[in-house]
């Protein structure tokens, strides 16, 4: 027993006295902490840049056209006549059209997905959304010009014919032939709105799903129908969701450029009729013109980008902090 | 005194009572025969979306109508809000449906033939036959793009995800918003930000004169990866994020109680715990960027020919060759661009369903086999130690 004692370690010396603290981080964590702090303040650099080096290189085209930059409607930058307002424009006008198709469709789509469906079939969707939230645009851009704008002329056609003589913006010239409906900124807009209908509907159907489950059970439990509790409970809860998924939605079909680009053909005019063909928009006019310009065009079309940037990121930034204050639960009172 | 009331049948609180699918069946019927006779016998137009469209509007009317013989106002509303719902989510699965479906048929064509996959378009006619060309110098652009993308954004997207979660502080919280801003810059503006950085060039200040004095990269394959960082960088970092803030806090606290540093801890348990998000966050990021046209089609330039070299000359890439193709006049390129199409549209499927299964699992959480694995790697150290003893 004692030769088992003698054997064993000495135990560790006990004391009272105070444990030294490293108030210093070891050079390891300071190294650490250096580097990912680096990493993510060149992220907030390359951001800069991006709007710096928009803005020098658009300064030349600025300088020249001043003000008028932003006022006129033609494209001439040979004889210092360009600006972006057509352009700004047609964009908004097609971004406009997306939405007013994918909205309600992202809509229903979100209800159904957060509150109608069976388990099994909600994680498929929810799949099947993030999936087609990846799809690459150009991809949407071959079926929009393939397939979708053939079968849009009879509906453009349709939509003139019915509603033209009391909605003066719905006629187009030579109404009678197919083609004066092609490559329209409605067909830009529907393809458009195929490709920001996952993006609303998740962004929906994310925020309709964090209602609270006590305010649906007790209103349920209160004899409402399952479209009474939505109306009660998950939509007023949902609004800042809904709110900021269209504009999300909006911010994304501003900067649309390929599916633009194949369905619509170009012209320098406002688009006040979008059932008739030609309009155009920023992104594409930036992808078309880009090889062929030099000098002040250059700068024009890196000044229209910059208009891009600033409108989206403004649109974004207002969606972002609508989302983010409905998330915090401020929109219920438990 | 007590009556014998007859027990009440169970109230069904889901899915559609016998009442329900009869109404639903009749209006269905009802509203197909009637449109069929407004379109075939009466009226004097034919036309496929005119028939689907009237045939909706009647089928809503007449559920109403049908509903309204069992239930209130309150019923029948939700009874049609229910059905336009169900018709919301039915049409967003079929524009997806619609697009793969089209997409594949329309490059069958060029997919059958093996040719399409090895070889090039440079010595290629615009009008020669689906026998010759291919989109291998598209596939080459596309790896050698995504894959120096990836070298440029997944050290600093994860590096700054790690810093938003596990260092924070007020720096941090500027650095989420401006990540959450660039995620929504449009594509085309980074490719035009890359185009007025590098391609146009930069002087740099006579002081720093290791680098030369100007900075400017031609059309080529690295600046198109440049481009596609810009719009990489910020979805890594918000999946990232996301990832690593499910790591549970005990595991970090259990580590630096231990007596750990910061790193040893980010090292050793928050960066393993977390490691299939973090392939999730980068293969999402690769599914994102492997489509991108538009920030591609500004600095890569375009060529028919197979360009090995990122950094020197134009490199094609498969959303590129899409893109090109089918605005060419003939029947030939725009199969081919279809055929290239169904290609970058697999990709983007493999590297999303990986995602999806890696991103199923919760931190921590290890597939059957890699729990084998340890659990017979701890059996042997436990041999080895009991041997030692």
């Amino acid at each position: 027993m004692s030769a088992l004692l003698e054997h064993a370690p000495p135990p560790p010396p006990r004391s009272d006295e105070r444990r030294e603290i490293h108030p210093v981080p070891p050079r390891s964590d300071r190294i650490f902490v250096g580097a990912v702090r680096t990493a993510s303040v060149s992220t907030l650099v390359v951001m800069g840049l991006i709007g710096l080096f928009l803005l020098l290189r658009a300064m030349p085209a600025l300088k020249v056209a001043k003000w008028h930059f932003l006022t006129e409607h033609q494209w001439l930058p040979e004889v210092n006549k360009f600006g972006v307002a057509s352009l700004l424009w047609g964009t908004i006008l097609i971004a406009l059209i997306a939405l007013a198709v994918a909205v309600p469709v992202a809509f229903g789509a979100a209800l159904f997905i957060s509150e109608y469906a069976p388990r099994s079939l909600k994680k498929l969707l929810i799949t099947l959304t993030d999936l087609m939230a990846a799809v690459p645009a150009v991809v949407y851009a071959m079926w929009g010009f393939f397939w979708l704008q053939g079968h849009l002329l009879e509906v453009s056609k349709f939509l003139s014919d019915t509603f033209g003589p009391v909605l003066p913006f719905l006629r187009v010239d030579n109404p009678d032939t197919l083609s004066s409906y092609s490559s329209s900124a409605f067909i830009a807009g529907v393809a458009v709105s195929a490709v920001v209908l996952p993006t609303i509907t998740s962004v929906m159907r994310e925020v309709f799903s964090q209602a609270p489950v006590s305010e649906r059970e007790g209103a349920i439990a209160l004899g409402a129908t399952k479209w009474g509790m939505i109306r009660t409970v998950v939509l007023p809860f949902g609004r800042g969701g809904i709110i900021g998924g269209i504009m999300l939605g909006l911010g994304r079909a501003l900067g649309e450029t390929i599916v633009v680009f194949l369905i619509i053909s170009p012209m320098f005019d406002f688009t006040t009729h979008p059932l008739q063909s030609g309009t155009n928009s920023i992104a594409p006019h930036i992808a078309l013109r880009s090889t062929e310009s030099s000098g002040t065009a250059l700068s024009g079309l890196l000044a229209c980008g910059l208009v891009l940037f600033l409108f989206t990121l403004l649109i974004n930034t207002a969606a972002g902090f609508v989302i983010s204050r409905s998330r915090s639960g401020a929109a219920t009172e438990i | 005194m007590s009556t014998n009331l007859p027990a009440p049948g169970r109230i069904r609180t889901g899915g559609l009572n016998p009442d329900q699918l009869f109404h639903l069946g009749s209006a269905v019927a009802g509203s197909f025969a009637l449109t069929w006779m407004l379109f075939e016998r009466i009226l004097p137009v034919t036309s496929p979306l005119g028939f689907a469209v009237s045939w909706y509007a009647l089928f809503l009317t007449m559920y109403a109508v049908i509903s309204a013989t069992t239930l209130d106002r309150v019923g029948v509303v939700d009874r049609v809000v229910g059905a336009l719902v169900a018709t919301a989510g039915a049409v967003l699965v079929a524009v997806l449906a619609g697009i793969v479906v089209f997409i594949t048929i329309r490059g069958k064509g060029a997919l059958a033939h093996t040719n399409f996959y090895t070889d090039t378009l440079a010595l290629v006619g615009p009008d020669d036959g689906l026998t010759k060309g291919g989109i291998y110098s598209a596939m080459i652009g596309t790896f050698e793009q995504v894959a120096l993308a990836i070298l440029i954004s997944v050290p600093v997207g994860i590096a700054t995800a790690v810093y938003l979660n596990e260092v924070g502080g007020r720096l941090a919280r500027t650095v989420r918003t401006v990540v959450h801003a660039m995620s929504a810059i449009p594509t085309i503006v980074a490719g035009l930000f890359i185009y007025a950085m590098f391609i146009i060039g930069f002087d740099l200040p006579h002081w720093l004169p290791l680098l030369g004095d100007r900075v400017s990269l031609p059309r080529s394959g690295f600046a198109a990866s440049l481009a596609l960082s810009v719009s990489m960088i910020p979805v890594v970092i918000t999946t990232a994020e996301v990832v690593l803030r499910l790591v549970p806090n005990g595991l970090r606290e259990a580590s630096l109680a231990l007596g750990t540093s910061r790193w040893q801890t980010v090292k050793g348990v928050v960066l393993p715990t977390a490691r299939p998000g973090l392939i999730t966050a980068v293969l999402l990021g690769i599914a994102r960027v492997i489509g991108e046209t538009s920030p591609v089609l500004l600095v890569a330039g375009y060529t028919n020919a197979l360009n090995y070299d990122p950094f020197h000359g134009p490199q094609v890439s498969l959303p590129l060759f899409v893109f090109n193709l089918a605005r060419q006049p003939f029947d030939v390129a725009i199969a081919r661009a279809f055929g290239a199409a169904v290609v970058l549209l697999v990709l983007v499927v493999i590297f999303f369903a990986t995602a999806r299964i890696l991103g199923g699992r919760a931190p921590g959480q290890v597939s059957a086999r890699k729990q084998r694995r340890l659990s017979a790697r701890l059996a042997r150290r436990q041999l080895v130690e009991g041997n030692l003893l």
